[in-house]
């Protein structure tokens, strides 16, 4: 088991190097080089020499080869993730204090996801084609079919102008006022989470469909176990093997819809930070929460990958 | 014989399908005594498991129904109870040993905690003292180092030793009545025996009644009291082993014999398999639905059912011929 997750952390870092290489090249392939919005912002015009002499000062002058592995050989040799350009801060530190948000984030729309597919996804598959189950399943293809993007600008717009009401801008801490904060968050999670639950809602019933016309649900019924007992403990624990496995894919959506709803509900989280660096082409920005969300996202996947063992016997790692 | 266990009278039950309603069993009548074994043999179709699964109420519905008949069990209808009523009937008065020891055993719940479930749900055990009942089902099932092997999952577990849990699990809380269907098909000849052995003795133990639901004939010879010949869902022949084997009076059961392989039967000895096909329950035909394969038919038989007679003692046939001419 240990040499099994030392072997597969190993196994992260070509992955690593590999998506960290793209991003740093492409992000200086897009149009609009970040001297151009400095200076353009400064109103500076911009005449050759103070062009050359930021570019010096930020190490960009360097061919980005160079650029790449001196940002490379600061991450290994010192875990320095670099500076922004442009406010000169450490990546590092702007991710850490927006970590708590986006985690918070990620975390209630996984919970509420799973929270309403589960649930609704075996009561669709145990009262298959009644009423409920067509509901179940229609308010499924909603949740797949609307962008989860476009309902969050619509709970933006529509309650501001009709009640007044909308969401707080100000972030409220947590430990300051728990009740504040959790209500804050809930909007913008119950969208990511519902957007979300609609695949794991169909993947759920579905394999709760196939797992109950196995035998051993038989013998479970002929042992005189309730309808209960035959659902919860004989047939949900094998149909959640797959669902697993959906919610380990559906993790870089996550990352996506955080990002989105992070920036339309002005939530100062990582997304809002990715956005606000792409906008500026903050370089070192970028690659640094690249880097981050990358690992995240592959620790996340060996997490769910670890818990087929937990869950499927069939599963031990050598 | 001693009292009366459970008493069939007009069992109906129906599948409904694209091509109409397919009557799997068609009007089944029959008695079992306490501590007898009862064997129930037909080819592959004829609604030997639809009878077990009747009795259970365990027919899926959709699509399946049990239109009609009567299942008298310890005195009371099985199939006038509530579904209350029912849960505390299955597994724990009635149990039933699965025909796929491959699959009747859920592979993420550990093998003693499958074993000992019974009594978790019938006699309030937790899960540690129903397991250490498994440990002793599993042990009388003579499961080597049961202590370990119970928090075993099922994919641990060799075919043979699957079938054996099943049996282990089947025993828990003393049933009057232990249903195996068809429990040894996937296992060879050797082994076969063996389990059949094991619970045939385990059941005298209990001094429980047995069902053993079989295609092989060699089988009832050698395990049971009394034996159903089922065709096309209905009994055309019951009688004692011996009024079975050696005073034959179905043309069915002689073509069974003749075409199945017997335990104790020399392999060389041929084989003469049933020529056609077993009618489609959606279709029956008029009259006996055997006739159309049947190489004594006559005229009578295209047209009216035969119902079943007594021949003497307790053997009953539904043929119209006499095949000792
Ligand atoms: N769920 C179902 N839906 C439709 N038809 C069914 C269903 N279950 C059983 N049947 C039909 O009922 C008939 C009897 O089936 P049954 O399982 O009792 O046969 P069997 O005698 O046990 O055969 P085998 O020896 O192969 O186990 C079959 O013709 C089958 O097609
Ligand atoms: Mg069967």
């Amino acid at each position: 088991m240990r040499t099994y997750i030392i072997k597969r952390v190993l196994a992260l870092i070509p992955t690593l190097i590999f998506a960290t290489l793209i991003v740093f090249f492409l992000i200086r392939m897009i149009p609009g080089h970040v001297i151009d919005l400095m200076l353009s912002q400064q109103d500076i015009s911009a005449d050759k020499v103070t062009r050359q002499k930021i570019e010096h000062e930020l190490g960009l002058d360097a061919p980005v080869h160079i650029q790449y592995l001196r940002w490379v050989s600061g991450v290994v040799l010192r875990g320095d993730l670099g500076r922004s350009l442009w406010r000169q801060t450490e990546v590092w530190k702007d991710i850490k204090t927006r970590i708590p948000v986006t985690a918070e984030l990620a975390l209630m729309s996984l919970m509420i996801s799973l929270l309403v597919a589960i649930p609704v996804g075996v009561y669709a598959a145990v009262r298959q084609d009644t009423m409920l189950d067509y509901i179940g399943r229609t308010v499924s293809i909603l949740g797949i079919a609307v962008p989860y993007f476009w309902l969050g600008t619509l709970v933006m717009i529509y309650p501001a102008l009709w009640w007044g009401w909308s969401p707080s801008v100000e972030l409220i801490p947590f430990r300051e006022n728990p009740l504040g904060n959790i209500k804050m968050f809930l909007v913008p999670a119950v969208i990511l989470g519902l957007f979300m639950s609609a695949v794991t809602m169909r993947m759920t019933r579905a394999m709760m469909l196939e797992v109950l016309r196995h035998d051993y649900i038989r013998t479970a019924w002929a042992k005189g176990a309730p309808e209960k007992i035959v659902i919860i403990r004989h047939a949900l624990k094998n149909a959640l093997i797959p669902v697993v496995t959906l919610v380990g894919i559906q993790v870089p959506t996550l990352v996506g819809g955080t990002i989105v709803i992070e920036q339309i509900f002005s939530l100062p989280g990582i997304g809002l930070l990715m956005y606000d660096a792409v906008l500026q082409r903050d370089y070192s920005v970028i690659s640094g929460l690249m880097l981050f969300i990358g690992l995240i996202v592959l620790l996340i996947n060996l997490l769910v990958d670890l818990s087929y063992g937990w869950i499927d016997p069939k599963v031990r790692y050598k | 014989m001693s009292e009366k266990l459970l008493e069939i009278r007009d069992l109906h039950t129906y599948f409904w399908t694209e091509n109409g309603w397919v009557k799997a069993v068609n009007g089944v009548s029959f008695d079992l005594w306490k501590g007898e074994t009862l064997g129930i043999v037909g080819e592959s179709g004829c609604g030997k498991s639809v009878t077990a699964l009747s009795i259970l109420r365990l027919i899926p519905n959709p699509p399946g129904r049990i239109l009609k008949g009567e299942i008298i069990f310890e005195g009371r209808d099985l199939l006038q109870l509530s579904d209350e009523e029912m849960l505390r009937v299955r597994g724990n008065r009635i149990s039933m040993v699965f025909q796929e020891p491959m699959t009747s055993l859920n592979p993420v719940l550990t093998v003693g905690r499958q074993v000992g479930e019974p009594l978790e749900l019938h006699r309030g055990a937790s899960i540690k003292g129903a397991l250490r009942v498994a440990i002793e089902l599993l042990k009388k099932t003579r499961i080597p180092a049961a202590e370990n092997r119970a928090t075993d999952y099922p994919h641990q577990f060799s075919g043979g030793m699957r079938q054996r849990a099943m049996i282990a699990m089947g025993l828990g809380c003393e049933p009057g009545l232990i249903i195996a269907d068809e429990p040894t098909t996937a296992l060879d000849v050797t082994v076969q025996a063996q389990l059949l052995d094991l619970m045939k003795s385990l059941t005298r133990d209990l001094s429980a009644s047995l069902m053993i639901i079989t295609h092989n004939l060699g089988v009832v010879a050698r395990y049971a009291d009394r034996v159903n010949v089922m065709y096309a869902g209905k009994i055309v022949e019951t009688g004692t082993a011996h009024d079975i084997y050696e005073d034959t009076r179905h043309p069915y059961t002689l073509g069974l014999m003749a075409s199945v392989p017997k335990i104790d039967q020399d392999v060389k000895a041929k084989l003469v398999p049933i020529e056609g096909q077993p009618p489609d329950l959606a279709h029956l035909p008029e009259g006996c639905s055997f006739y159309p394969r049947c190489t004594f038919a006559v005229e009578k038989c295209s047209k009216e059912v035969p119902p079943l007679e007594t021949v003497g003692g307790i053997h009953q046939k539904a043929c119209w011929i006499d095949v000792r001419k």
